[in-house]
């Protein structure tokens, strides 16, 4: 279903979803802080601190930029874009010296 | 001669969507491509460096936890604002658009508040390897910011005149400008654990 034909009752539904969202969101970041400062070693801290920043970062991505309902077009363009960006985040590992 | 701009409401039957929103997903893409560019040099660096500091040794961790706070809910008042609109309420949607632009300050306040004290403390982007991709990527972050606020702004002042003659188009702009901003927001949300974290 797409968000643009949607009248004010259903909006209102969403507004409480936004609410929602953003409880989660303020709650993982006081949860990726608390984290932090049990100075775990490097790389649990760096896998946890990303599984928790992926955690968010879908949440906006999904409900602030509706991507949960979204046509199809749309997706088709964020998946070129993640096909790339994954290639661009793995360039270091194939370049770097091991 | 004034020539509408085709799709702007009703959405293109090409694509299913106004053309506006694939304007700007297009745009969005690109930017996932600028700040994933930096992204990978972090890891570059990262991984090549012999040693690396923990960010939270370095940087003001309670600072930065309080901006994370401060950007979530502009993307919550932002998100309000075009629901506002949807719900036919303008008034709640200058509001919110308001609130959304404050804390947009409130934001780049606390950043340059934390520039300035780096600065004072003869901490440049040339000081280190971390500091120099830590002011590359918070720097062009907070231009985005600065955008933001620009365009923000100039549908806060403009939009009563568009919303009286078509509502349909302030409330689609309102939309694009809230992806673009919870896309700002999206990328503070891996800087920030990222560079005051690890």
């Amino acid at each position: 279903m797409s968000w643009e034909h949607e009248g004010a009752e259903d909006i209102k539904k969403h507004v409480r979803v936004y609410i929602t969202v953003f409880a989660a969101l303020a709650t993982l970041t006081i949860v990726t802080v608390g984290i932090s400062y049990l100075h775990l070693p490097t790389h649990l801290a760096i896998i946890l601190a990303l599984i928790v920043a992926t955690v968010k970062g879908s949440l906006v991505a999904c409900y602030f930029m509706h991507l949960i309902s979204e046509k199809t077009v749309i997706y088709w363009i964020l998946l070129a874009c993640f096909v790339f960006f994954v290639v661009l985040m793995l360039l270091p590992t194939f370049t770097s010296p091991m | 001669m004034e020539m509408e701009i085709p799709y702007s409401i009703k959405p293109n039957p090409v694509t299913g969507i106004p053309n506006g929103k694939l304007g700007i997903w297009l745009f969005l893409a690109s930017e996932v491509m600028l700040f994933g560019a930096l992204f990978s040099t972090y890891v570059l660096l990262r991984v090549g460096a012999d040693v690396w500091p923990h960010g939270y040794k370095l940087l003001n961790v309670p600072l930065g936890t309080v901006n994370t706070m401060v950007l979530i809910s502009s993307s919550v008042t932002m998100v309000m604002a075009w629901a506002s609109l949807k719900m036919n309420q303008f008034g709640k949607f200058r509001l919110y658009l308001g609130l959304t632009i404050l804390l947009s300050f409130v934001f780049l306040i606390i950043k340059a508040f934390e520039y300035g004290h780096k600065f004072e403390t003869g901490i440049y982007p040339a000081t280190s390897t971390y500091f120099g991709i830590y002011f590359t990527l918070t720097g062009l972050h907070a231009l985005h910011i600065i955008c933001g606020i620009i365009v923000n702004s100039f549908l806060w002042i403009t939009g009563r005149r568009l919303w009286q003659k078509e509502p349909g188009r302030l409330t689609n702009r309102i939309e694009y400008a809230g992806l673009y901003w919870h896309f700002v927001d999206l990328v503070w949300i891996f800087l920030f654990p990222v560079l005051y974290l690890l």
